[in-house]
């Protein structure tokens, strides 16, 4: 018998038996979907968490105090404990090589006020190299200068956010934002950064100078600040992380390497992505089971069709049909049910990844290798739970395929 | 009717083994069967008549003995070969019709010319529904078997039977299943196609049945124990003027 002959009997039998067609193909479907949307989002979550970690700035280190170790219990006169100074910002600065930006952080929350609308934001005390390490630039207006800082003029930098909710359509440049009552100049809006990698939205933020914090919102006694420091390259960070601790030693009495704490940018990558790895193998995980229930869907469909499948083959062989005709028959059928769910998965996944992607704004990427793992699976059991009836059947007895119940 | 051998068994016997246990299913059969003769089968229920019809019909291999279908020994043929056999020389009907489910009638009496050599798929049609003419069900070609009577449905199966232009017929308890109206239709049938020159061979519980048979062969344990002519058969024809139309379908 032509193999095309038999490819005609496979379809036309898979076309009589729609139900059981469907249901073994609905496993298939499944299968390849999920796979493939679940590998998906893993990817674009790690693409994300890449970006984000680049966002925060170019190798970046992070230095503050550590209020676990003794020193910091005890309120000490200057130059002594391990609470940061700006004179230590302007040291590691012009002492140690390999430094190219340094800027104190001082973080403050506050009440803004923009004519009658309202907001409470987070406020940060900046140094102009601020804006250079964490590669910010104005969307509209300018950021303040080196003279601003010197004056501790009453200026501000806002973000998207905050341009968005107190100013609305109003140009926000050069209007009187108040912060804590006190009035601001705003200077500019900063370019939207998006949400960093905790999901907090990078843009509700409002920079004004450091020193104006200092004097203006915070006061001497309430200071904790953290130093940002940019290093020169990459290869450079781990020098200079260790001579800024040094130097923040030699420059406060009684303390050790354990009153500071240091991070690095790849620190905090690593941990990120390691989190979402975790994240993806988690995903995956989900994906894998549900390519599990769609196989074990397959197989009960085809085990339960098993009796009448025999009885089939039987009247099949007792008319006429050879043993391969019979095989090849049922393996066209399952091959064909394979193909057909896994390109229907295929586009299902394509279309669920999209619609992620879409309302959550990820750059969500489907690989070849999610679809290649998915379709080989459920190909690999819709062909065995297709083949293996048939074969069981074909090397029964033809009069026991007959009378098979 | 020029009588040329058809069907030759000598010493046919079946064991089945049911573990440490022998079933003789059949203990040596001797049989010659003329071509165009119409047989029936008679015996008690267990005495091998099944089995026997499973040999002639190629569906299964004999224990010992020998089996010559067209002077040609069968009981030695590989199975790809027996495949051939069934399909282009045997017909079956069975009691209980074993048609293709969710499948048309006109597709089941296809079903063996799908097997065979190359044949167009107008030419199979065709000859398709010629069969199904034959049994009197050629307007309920594209009905499902679950849309047809017990009696329709063995129609079919015959159809199924005859399409290739087999040798021979082998008939299981083919009214096994039917009542007695359709039953004699159903003989009346074979005696129609028995009339144009087909060999038949059924088996039967019912001694009605047998009288339709030229010829009938009565079993008892895997032996046959008395083989005795027919020579005036009642006519199924004839015998279902004089029954009443009991179901109307046909
Ligand atoms: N597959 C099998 N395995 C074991 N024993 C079997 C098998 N098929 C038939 N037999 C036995 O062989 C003997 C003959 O059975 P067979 O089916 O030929 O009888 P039969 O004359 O057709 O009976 P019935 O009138 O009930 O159909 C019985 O004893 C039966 O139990
Ligand atoms: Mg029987």
């Amino acid at each position: 018998m032509s193999i095309i002959g038999i490819i005609k009997i496979a379809l036309k039998s898979l076309a009589r038996n729609k139900t059981r067609t469907f249901l073994t193909m609905l496993g298939v479907i499944i299968g390849v979907a999920a796979v493939i949307t679940m590998l998906a989002i893993g990817e674009g979550a790690k693409k994300i968490v890449e970006d984000q970690i680049n966002s925060m700035g170019t190798n970046v280190i992070m230095v503050s105090s550590n209020f676990m170790s003794q020193q910091s219990n005890v309120r000490q006169a200057q130059g002594s404990g391990n609470l940061l100074e700006v004179e230590d910002v302007e040291a590691v600065k012009d002492d140690i090589d390999g430094v190219l930006y340094a800027s104190p952080i001082l973080n403050t929350w506050g009440r803004l006020k923009y004519e009658n609308q309202n907001w409470r934001g987070g406020v940060m005390g900046v140094d102009v190299d601020y804006f250079n390490i964490r590669n910010m630039t104005a969307e509209q207006g300018e950021l303040f200068y080196p003279s601003d800082v010197e004056n501790s003029s009453k200026v501000c930098v806002i973000g998207k956010t905050i341009a968005d909710n107190l100013f609305g359509d109003v140009d926000p440049v050069g209007k009187i934002m108040r912060i804590r009552n006190i009035p601001f100049i705003v200077k500019g809006v900063l370019k939207a950064k998006g949400e960093n990698v905790m999901g907090m939205d990078q843009d509700d933020i409002v920079l004004v100078p450091h020193t104006t914090a200092l004097t203006r919102l915070i006061g001497h006694r309430w200071r904790f600040m953290t130093i940002i420091v940019s290093a020169e390259s990459k290869e450079r960070i781990q020098m200079v992380q260790q001579d800024i601790l040094e130097l923040l030693q030699n420059r406060h009495r009684g303390t050790t390497s354990e009153s500071f704490v240091v991070n690095t940018q790849t620190d905090i990558a690593d941990t990120a992505s390691s989190v979402s790895n975790t994240m993806t193998i988690l995903l995956a995980s989900i994906a894998g089971i549900s390519l599990l229930v769609g196989g074990i869907g397959i197989m009960n469909i085809m085990l339960v069709s098993v009796t009448e499948r025999i009885k089939e083959i039987g009247i099949r062989m007792a008319v006429g049909a050879h043993k391969r005709d019979v095989l090849l028959q049922f393996v066209i059928e399952a091959v064909t049910i394979s193909i057909l769910g896994g390109l229907v998965g295929i586009f299902l996944g394509w279309a669920a990844t999209s619609v992620v992607g879409k309302t959550m704004h990820w750059n969500v990427a489907i690989t070849p290798f999610s679809i290649l793992i998915s379709v080989t699976f459920s190909c690999v059991i819709g062909i065995f739970f297709g083949w293996y009836p048939a074969k069981k059947a074909a090397n029964l007895n033809l009069i026991d395929a007959l009378r098979y119940e | 009717m020029s009588s040329t051998t058809l069907i030759r068994t000598q010493g046919l016997t079946k064991v089945y083994q049911m573990g440490d246990f022998e079933v003789h299913a059949l203990r040596g059969i001797d049989l010659s069967i003329e071509q165009g003769e119409f047989i029936a089968i008679m015996g008690a229920s267990g005495s091998g008549k099944t089995t026997y019809m499973n040999l002639l019909g190629c569906l299964d291999r004999p224990t010992a003995g020998s089996y010559e279908l067209d002077g040609i020994a069968v009981h030695e043929m590989s199975s790809e070969k027996l495949t051939k056999v069934r399909n282009e020389k045997i017909g079956y009907v069975f009691q209980s019709f074993y048609l293709l489910p969710r499948t048309t009638a006109l597709e089941n009496v296809e079903l063996p010319l799908l097997y065979t050599r190359n044949m167009g798929h107008k030419e199979r049609i065709s000859q398709a529904m010629e069969a199904l003419d034959v049994v009197g069900i050629k307007d309920r070609a594209r009905h499902f078997p679950n849309q047809l009577s017990g009696g329709q449905q063995q129609r079919v199966a015959i159809a199924r039977a005859i399409v290739n232009n087999p040798v021979f017929l082998l008939a299981d308890e083919p009214t096994g299943n039917l009542d007695t109206r359709t039953s004699v239709e159903v003989m009346a049938l074979f005696q129609k196609l028995h009339a144009q020159g087909m060999t038949v061979i059924l088996v039967t519980h019912e001694h009605d049945i047998s009288r339709y048979a030229n010829r009938i062969i009565t079993f008892r344990d895997g032996l046959i124990i008395s083989d005795k002519p027919n020579p005036q058969p009642r006519n199924a024809a004839e015998d279902l003027k004089t029954m009443p139309e009991l179901d109307l379908d046909r």
